[in-house]
């Protein structure tokens, strides 16, 4: 039971922990290392446990359900948890090299777990309102983060992701707000069962879809996605690896969350509108990156165009569909964290995120070129890379649900991704090193110890991305359970609201 | 910087700041059942602390202070996160109020509880909080 909470309170403790010792950058990465480490291997406890058995629950200072805040993690919770783990600790030893001395006395670090406490936080909590107190601590983390270091750029990326985001705060909570004139409680399991006995009007489709628009805004989704791509390029490079793999997927997952636990009585409208949201957002992200020339723009746009397909899973409302959701969303993060990090290493080689100054790193490091196939054509869904098997169960399932034109627009945005990675690939590493471009690190004459910090990670997460595609039936399975969880909500209920379901018809 | 020194300000610097402050723990501790708390209690003294700096400036304030305000945020969440765990040693879920309550000569019940070191946390936060803000803006001013 204690296992639901450590999630949250391991990376709150490292937070203050390093903020206390804030003169000393040894311990500050000392705590961030050991404090990532342990939330991962918490969150692998989380995960046996949760598969162990469906549900864990904790009600918050014994307060129980439905007035108190109560911590829920299902498959889906625990997953993303055990995600948020990978990803603080490929990040915390990134962070290693990368992260330099002002930015440790502007607080990176009890920032960076901040930001993880938020992010965890979202993912187990079981109250609607909790959800957005976590939400607000894990923006203003990022917030934070984005203009460590203030450059100019780094205040206009800021500014328009402020704004965006301070707006789809204010309709999440205005939604909120209505929704608990409607039904008067805001534990979600409760809000669930209160809903199904409420009388259905218009008014529950409305406050629907200011869930669906304020999530979408967060998740990136079309057409409210302009904050992103003006955004992840700013900040230090680690940081943006942080938000690429996981901030956006914190939308989704709320997504995921409400339409399938509270707002399920009316797919034929409220799903409907995700699927087209879903098309539009896979189109346009894909064509924004291939307008791109910068390294971590084009990386941003394919936020966009990926969090279409699994919006497009969870739209399609199926079990195989939400399979192939909960699927892709595993590999979405691994990769796409894997690729800021490849970027990080161009860019400490050659000194530029832009593909016009950057070459020859196919010819001086052929194993970094590796290290950046694995993730490029995971993310375009060749296979057997994870990626192939992600795609491949979401268009099954489109084409099972006969949505053809989704399932057509799928198709096509995985082969203009594969367009993007191979612009990538011919820019930057196939082609020689252009004119005035310094290679005196390229090719290793001025050495850098630190660079073995920077491998480390992507060479871990290109194997998780290596073993989801070459052995994928644990993960599918997985996927498979937590599925089969979300369309049968009513486990998570009874588990939440325990004997209170029978006991109490008030 | 804002003309520092009047006669009155000085004086009265002086005689309000300890007030305020005692004023300020009187909020914190009388919070749990009545208005009050680590929240209020913070917000008072971090306002005894700006008006010491206004009338005497930042450097004389941090010294006066002794602890970094950043140190004090660090400080307080750490009471924070604390006061979830000792819940844990009696089995129950995390942030369950445990009470140790104290007698004290002449009938008085001293209750100390982790709701009051929460509290504690929360009081040290927020003067840390406000008071890195002014003393940034101050400082920011000078220069």
């Amino acid at each position: 039971m204690t296992l639901v909470a450590l999630p949250i309170f391991i990376p709150l403790l490292c937070g203050a922990l390093s903020l206390l010792a804030w003169r000393s950058s040894l311990v500050q990465r000392l705590i961030g290392l050991v404090g990532t480490l342990a939330l991962l291997v918490v969150s692998v406890m989380l995960l046996l446990a949760v598969r162990e058995e469906g549900h864990i629950v904790m009600h918050m200072g014994s307060w129980q359900a439905p007035f108190g805040i109560t911590l829920v993690a299902d498959l889906l919770s625990a997953i993303m948890v055990l995600l948020t783990g990978m990803m603080a600790v490929a990040v915390a030893i990134y962070s290693l090299a990368t992260t330099s001395e002002s930015y440790e006395r502007f607080g990176y670090f009890p920032l960076l777990h901040l930001l993880l406490a938020g992010v965890a936080g979202s993912f187990l909590t079981g109250d609607i309102f909790n959800l957005y107190v976590w939400f607000e601590v894990m923006l203003v983390a990022s917030f934070a983060l984005l203009i460590l270091g203030g450059e100019r750029s780094q205040m206009e990326g800021a500014i328009k992701y402020v704004t965006l985001n301070l707006l789809s705060s204010a309709i999440f909570l205005s939604a909120i707000g209505l929704l608990y004139g409607l039904v008067g409680t805001l534990n979600m399991a409760d809000i669930a069962v209160k809903l199904a006995q409420a009388e259905h009007t218009g008014m529950v489709d409305v406050i629907a879809v200011m869930f669906m628009v304020a999530f979408g805004i967060k998740a990136g989704a079309f057409p409210l996605f302009f904050w992103l791509p003006a955004s992840y390029h700013t900040p230090p490079v680690a940081v943006s690896a942080l938000f690429a793999g996981l901030l956006t997927k914190v939308g989704v997952y709320a997504l995921f969350r409400v339409f399938t636990l509270i707002f399920n009585h009316t797919p034929e409208f409220t799903h409907q509108l995700l699927l087209w949201g879903a098309a539009f957002t896979m189109l346009t992200g894909v064509l924004g990156a291939a307008a791109q020339f910068e390294f971590r723009r084009i990386l941003s746009f394919h936020i966009i165009s990926q969090i279409g397909y699994m919006l497009m899973g969870l739209a399609l409302f199926t079990p195989l569909a939400l399979i192939g959701g909960v699927f892709y969303i595993t590999h979405h993060i691994i990769v796409k964290t894997n690729l800021f990090l490849v970027s990080g290493v161009a860019h400490r080689l050659l000194g530029s995120y832009d593909l016009k100054k950057l070459g020859g790193l196919y010819k001086e490091r052929p194993f970094l070129a590796i290290l950046f196939l694995i993730p490029a054509l995971s993310l375009a869904g060749l296979p057997p890379l994870s990626g192939f098997f992600a795609k491949f169960i979401i268009i099954r399932a489109g084409i099972e649900a006969e949505a053809w034109v989704v399932t057509g627009v799928a198709l096509l945005v995985g082969l203009l991704t594969l367009y993007s990675m191979i612009k990538i690939w011919a820019e930057a590493f196939w082609k020689a090193v252009p004119e005035g471009v310094s290679t005196e690190r390229l090719t290793g004459r001025e050495k850098d110890p630190q660079l073995v910090w920077m491998y480390l990670p992507i060479v871990l997460l290109a194997a998780c991305t290596l073993l989801i595609g070459l052995y994928g039936q644990p993960v599918y399975e997985l996927a498979e359970a937590s599925a089969a969880q979300l369309m049968n909500p009513s486990g998570y209920i009874e588990a939440v609201l325990g004997t209170s379901v029978s006991g109490g018809a008030e | 910087m804002m003309k520092p020194g009047t006669l009155i300000l000085y004086a009265a610097a002086r005689f309000l700041m300890p007030l305020q402050l005692m004023f300020s723990v009187f909020l914190l501790l009388r919070g749990h059942d009545e208005p009050g708390g680590g929240f209020i209690a913070g917000l008072v003294a971090a306002g005894a602390f700006s008006l010491y700096l206004f009338a005497f400036g930042s450097e004389l304030t941090r010294d006066l202070m002794r602890i970094d305000p950043r140190t004090l945020i660090g400080w307080g969440l750490l009471f924070g996160v604390i006061s979830a765990f000792p819940a844990l040693l009696q089995g129950q879920p995390f942030l369950t109020a445990q009470w140790w309550p104290i007698p004290l000569p002449g009938g008085v019940e001293f209750k100390l509880s982790t709701p009051l070191i929460f509290d504690i946390g929360v009081y040290l936060a927020v003067i840390g909080t406000v008071m890195t803000f002014v003393v940034a803006l101050a400082e920011s001013e000078q220069v």
